[in-house]
């Protein structure tokens, strides 16, 4: 496959005050891939991803979105992605359906609720509160958002945080899903294992620095390449195997 | 690519908001259920205007003309079936205000009436006392034998025909200044702060909505929200305690546009404090810090001329007030919204005024 770059990031520097959030980092995106920032908290990530999502200023730096300039073109890249923030609430009191309906306005695009319900499994929570989903639901009723414009790019902020494995589960499958169907991926984890399953590649960013990108199994590799051993030997299953294994792989509604 | 709407986005925030308010309990107890409270309570006490209570002495004669006259004053309310004592013990505390024993005559002085008045009720004695007096000096007229010299005095009595001024004309006109006063300080200030509290706003940043979109999308809900909520009060005022709309459906229209400016400038403070306010514990000391003195104030339950002399320069200022004064005029003189320039203009100043500190003090983030 051809590694077309669709978000390309050339020293970009944030600055609050004094603090240095981000530090002249840059990387690409390329087309069709599970793109994975990881990092500590206050590493940067969130600043970087909303940076890219035309939702923060820079202090400098360069930065295209599928071949529009952030600074230029905000709201041709606007059209083009899918943002899930970390932690964001949607409008007080409507249900399911009448929130697919406010974003489909927003974006200007017309697509019935139960369409996009359909693509997350939430059909039988149309005319439900979004308080009133658990977690995994909640996480994607959030993306099914994101994909209302057909996007090109989607940004997901930490979306299996607080989850348990079923769910988290169901969800890497519906993000492999939104991959294959064309759309690229950029993705923040706390959760190596996570990262290790989803994303093509990753990039390890630590005190507002990249530090390195490559692939999960390059990056594993080089590390056992210099000698590197795990204190305690690799069994062939690990404790959330074990959970899953005695629980059933079938997601939970509670 | 499909142009993009940002007119289809301002009505998509606007539909989404309307049904969010109508869903909120604050916002239709706020617009409609206080306001309607207030109405009802005050229009119930206004029908009853001032009655003075007379207990009828047991041995009183009660078949002759001065009391069948005395009975037919609208404002006495003759007791008779209560015993002597109880008459006596109501009277000493005030719950009846007097009692009265006629006794007739067949000759001059047709009539003896011995009132007992009570300190305990002097005011409406007072009352009593100067209906017996024009009583007598009518009877007293009317009985003259015709040789008798004219009478010192002559006393000629008319009544102006005017419109009834209810309670109802006075309270309702505040209660919707009210109304307008809360749902657009404490809605606009709630729905805001809770929308960049809960980054609801920053994910509407992520789509191409424009920033006004989502203002003006608030304003037409809320706005809408408040009108009808403006039309429910006028028309249950009008139908259920007899409010005065004078020249009919244009009155009412007038004290539409009346409500729409009103609350597009307490929106005003709603931008403002949802600036000000840090979280949503403080909103409400915020809001109530502007609400409560203008409902105290700015003669929502009583005329400011009630209130001590260095306190009504104060009240006369308040944007409230000049919305009141403004609704009272149109409603119940009808006034033309012309003949209401003045308070207009005041309140088109506070619009001014309140929109600049808006911009300042408003945060997205």
């Amino acid at each position: 496959m051809a590694k077309q770059p669709i978000i390309t990031v050339k020293n970009l520097v944030k600055n609050y005050g004094d603090f240095k959030a981000v530090q002249d980092i840059s990387f690409e995106v390329y087309e069709g891939e599970i793109f994975g920032l990881l990092g500590p908290n206050g590493a940067g990530k969130t600043t970087t991803l909303e940076i890219i999502e035309t939702l923060r200023d820079k202090t400098s730096g360069h930065i295209t979105v599928d071949g529009f300039d952030i600074e230029k073109d905000a709201d041709s890249i606007k059209k083009r992605i899918g943002v899930q923030l970390q932690a964001a609430g949607y409008y007080p009191n409507l249900n399911l359906s009448e929130l697919i309906a406010l974003f489909s306005g927003l974006y200007g695009i017309d697509k019935t609720p139960m369409e996009m319900l359909e693509k997350v499994a939430l059909t039988d929570k149309a005319k439900a509160k979004y308080k009133e989903l658990s977690g995994g639901q909640k996480q994607r009723f959030s993306i099914a958002t994101t994909l209302i414009n057909d996007p090109r790019i989607i940004f997901l902020d930490e979306p299996t945080t607080g989850l348990d494995p079923q769910a988290r589960r169901n969800l890497w499958d519906l993000i492999r899903e939104i991959r294959d169907n064309g759309t690229t991926v950029v993705i923040t984890t706390h959760y190596m294992d996570e990262a290790e399953i989803l994303c093509d590649r990753v990039a390890f960013i630590d005190g507002g620095k990249i530090i390195d990108i490559d692939t999960p199994d390059n990056f594993i590799d080089k590390l056992v390449a210099t000698g590197f051993e795990r204190q305690k030997q690799v069994k062939l299953a690990n404790l959330e195997d074990v959970f899953i294994n005695l629980t059933g792989k079938e997601w939970r509604e509670g | 690519m499909k142009k993009y709407s940002n007119f289809k986005a301002t009505l998509a925030i606007a539909k989404a908001s309307f049904r969010s308010i109508t869903r909120s309990p604050s916002s239709v107890v706020f617009t409609l259920l206080f306001p309607l409270i207030f109405i009802l309570v005050f229009g119930f006490i206004g029908g009853s205007t001032v009655s003075v209570d007379i207990g009828v002495a047991k041995n009183s004669d009660i078949h002759n003309q001065l009391f069948d006259s005395l009975k037919k004053i609208s404002i006495i309310n003759f007791i008779q079936d209560q015993s002597t004592a109880d008459m006596n013990a109501n009277l000493s505390k005030g719950h009846i205000d007097a009692i009265m024993d006629i006794e007739k005559h067949d000759t001059a002085p047709y009539y003896t009436v011995n009132v007992q008045y009570t300190k305990a009720s002097q005011e409406k004695g007072n009352i009593l006392q100067s209906l017996l007096r024009t009583m007598f000096y009518k009877m007293d007229i009317a009985t003259r034998p015709s040789n008798a010299p004219p009478p010192v005095a002559e006393l000629k009595e008319t009544t102006v025909s005017g419109r009834e001024y209810k309670t109802i004309d006075f309270i309702l006109p505040g209660q919707l200044g009210f109304s307008l006063l809360s749902t657009g300080v404490f809605g606009t200030a709630f729905v805001f702060l809770s929308l960049r509290m809960t980054l609801v706003i920053k994910r509407f940043f992520a789509t191409p909505v424009k920033k006004y979109s989502i203002v003006v999308g608030e304003a037409m809900a809320r706005i809408t929200f408040a009108l009808i909520g403006a039309a429910f009060i006028l028309l249950i005022g009008r139908f259920a305690f007899g409010f005065t709309l004078i020249h009919g459906f244009v009155t009412f229209i007038n004290m539409m546009i009346l409500s729409f400016i009103g609350v597009v400038i307490f929106m005003g403070f709603g931008f403002t404090v949802s600036g000000i306010a840090k979280n949503e514990s403080s909103v409400p000391p915020i809001a109530n810090l502007i609400t409560l003195p203008q409902f105290l104030l700015s003669g929502t339950f009583f005329t400011i001329s009630a209130f001590p002399t260095w306190l009504q320069p104060i009240c006369k200022v308040l944007p409230l007030t000049f919305l009141n004064d403004a609704m009272r005029r149109v409603a119940f003189e009808g006034a033309s919204l012309w003949d209401v320039n003045h308070q207009l203009f005041y309140l088109l100043l506070w619009g001014i005024g309140i929109y600049a500190v808006a911009v300042k003090m408003f945060k997205w983030e």
